[in-house]
């Protein structure tokens, strides 16, 4: 269900406010952030590519969304073990409630920049212009990892 | 064989990490053979009732803006015929009294129900297919001018390239002295592209016209691309670096027009048979 949720906001929603003609957040990201922590790394990563390819199709862009999300589907797991030291201190749904503030914002904050950093190389394929990709990267980030901490005030609470 | 196996079982999160990261990729680079596939791209039908019911939601916020571009290519068109008396006299009867063979090109309808301009490679979708005469290799023009291509077609929707899409060049020349040479797009801003290929002893100015040379098959002459914003001297080689201002503006166009050449087998079949001469020699 959700699933359905953010994929529709993504294509109907997001990819049409193309702010300042290159700034695009990424909210679908959302999905793979909010998968049970004791959810099975292989199960994580089909869902991964799953949710890539759907965007995929909706954006005539086939496998540069799903690599990406593959990308960071894998490093979830890592990044999670990695931020909370202590596996059984966190809660199994990895949500701003559960886990605080300051956890989920910096949660969030290495996986959007991975996952983001990943797919705009991915989309350009070329170094050549390495810093104009990387402003636009970073630029994109700020917004998506802004939307994800508002969206957890919003719509995806429980 | 165990000991394998046991390896594989033990790593089976960084095989299917690897193996899917190996199937996206090939798709990223068989992007060219998948556009003739009609299932991954948004002229399927799923996604593209989605997007057309969205659509027809959408459009009615961009109602007043579209009347008046219709209104103004209604002003521009008679403005056409006044210029030109006797010769045309029943317009609206025009295309049906005369055989289609007689016109190298005509027009079909069509409400743009995707596009982006934030990409690196934008594309564009039509709420017309294969039902309603849409072929790939057909232009796409706004009253403004050149859209795109399309590439993809299924029963009832299709998609293009969008002029946004460093893929795809276009002939395109300057209009005062015919000088050509050939339009993309770097991928930077959606209001810009690049014109190559103009010698430097070609007179240029700021603000002059750029239209389609009418060299290949898909575009008529003269239609319009855009107009000069800055040129310099590329360095190392004998051509200008000129910038295009887009006269399209890609964030709002919504009403298009698709182009069918009726000489277009005919012109090819002529093109090939050159190429054909010159690999014999």
């Amino acid at each position: 269900m959700m699933f359905v949720t953010v994929v529709l906001i993504q294509v109907l929603l997001l990819n049409q406010i193309q702010f300042s003609g290159f700034v695009n957040p990424y909210l679908y990201l959302l999905f793979i952030l909010l998968l049970p922590v004791s959810m099975a790394r292989y199960q994580v990563l089909l869902l991964s590519f799953l949710l890539g390819l759907t965007i995929d199709v909706f954006s005539n862009t086939p496998g540069i969304h799903a690599s990406a999300t593959v990308f960071a589907g894998f490093l979830r797991s890592p990044v999670i073990g990695r931020l909370s030291g202590r596996e059984s201190e966190i809660n199994d749904y990895p949500g701003l409630k559960q886990n605080g503030m300051r956890w989920f914002i910096l949660y969030t904050a290495v996986m959007v920049i991975l996952h983001h950093f990943f797919l705009f190389y991915v989309e350009v394929f070329t170094l050549s212009r390495f810093f104009a990709t990387f402003f636009r990267s970073l630029a994109s980030s700020v917004f998506t990892i802004f939307m994800i901490v508002l969206s957890q005030f919003l719509i995806f609470r429980d | 064989m165990s000991s394998l196996f046991r390896y594989l079982l033990r790593h089976h999160v960084f095989i299917l990490f690897i193996l899917l990261e190996v199937l996206s990729l090939v798709l990223v680079f068989n992007y060219n053979n998948y556009q003739r596939s009609v299932y991954l791209n948004s002229s399927n039908r799923i996604t593209g009732n989605i997007y057309n019911a969205y659509s027809k939601v959408t459009n009615y916020f961009s109602l007043p803006r579209v009347n008046q571009e219709l209104a103004a290519e209604n002003a521009r068109l008679k403005g056409l015929l006044a210029q030109q008396p006797g010769t045309v006299q029943l317009p609206e009867n025009m295309m049906q009294r005369q055989p289609a063979g007689e016109y190298s090109f005509s027009f079909v309808s069509a409400r743009l129900i995707s596009n982006s301009v934030n990409r690196q490679h934008n594309f564009i979708t039509l709420n017309k297919g294969r039902k309603d005469g849409i072929k790939p290799d057909q232009g796409v023009i706004s009253a403004n001018g050149v859209v795109g291509v399309i590439t993809n077609v299924s029963e009832s929707f299709s998609t293009g390239i969008s002029l946004l899409n460093p893929r795809w060049n276009i002939s395109a020349k300057l209009k005062k002295n015919d000088y050509f040479g050939s339009l993309s797009w770097d991928g930077r801003d959606y209001r810009f592209a690049q014109l190559n290929e103009i010698p430097f002893h070609v007179p240029l100015a700021k603000g002059d016209t750029i239209v389609t040379s009418g060299f290949s098959s898909i575009f008529p002459e003269g239609i319009m691309l855009g107009t000069i914003e800055s040129f310099e001297k590329g360095g190392g080689d004998n051509f200008f670096v000129v910038q295009v201002r887009l006269s399209v503006d890609f964030k709002s166009v919504t009403y298009v027009e698709v182009i069918e050449n009726h000489h277009r087998d005919e012109i090819e079949q002529l093109q090939k048979m050159i190429n054909d001469g010159n690999n014999l020699d």
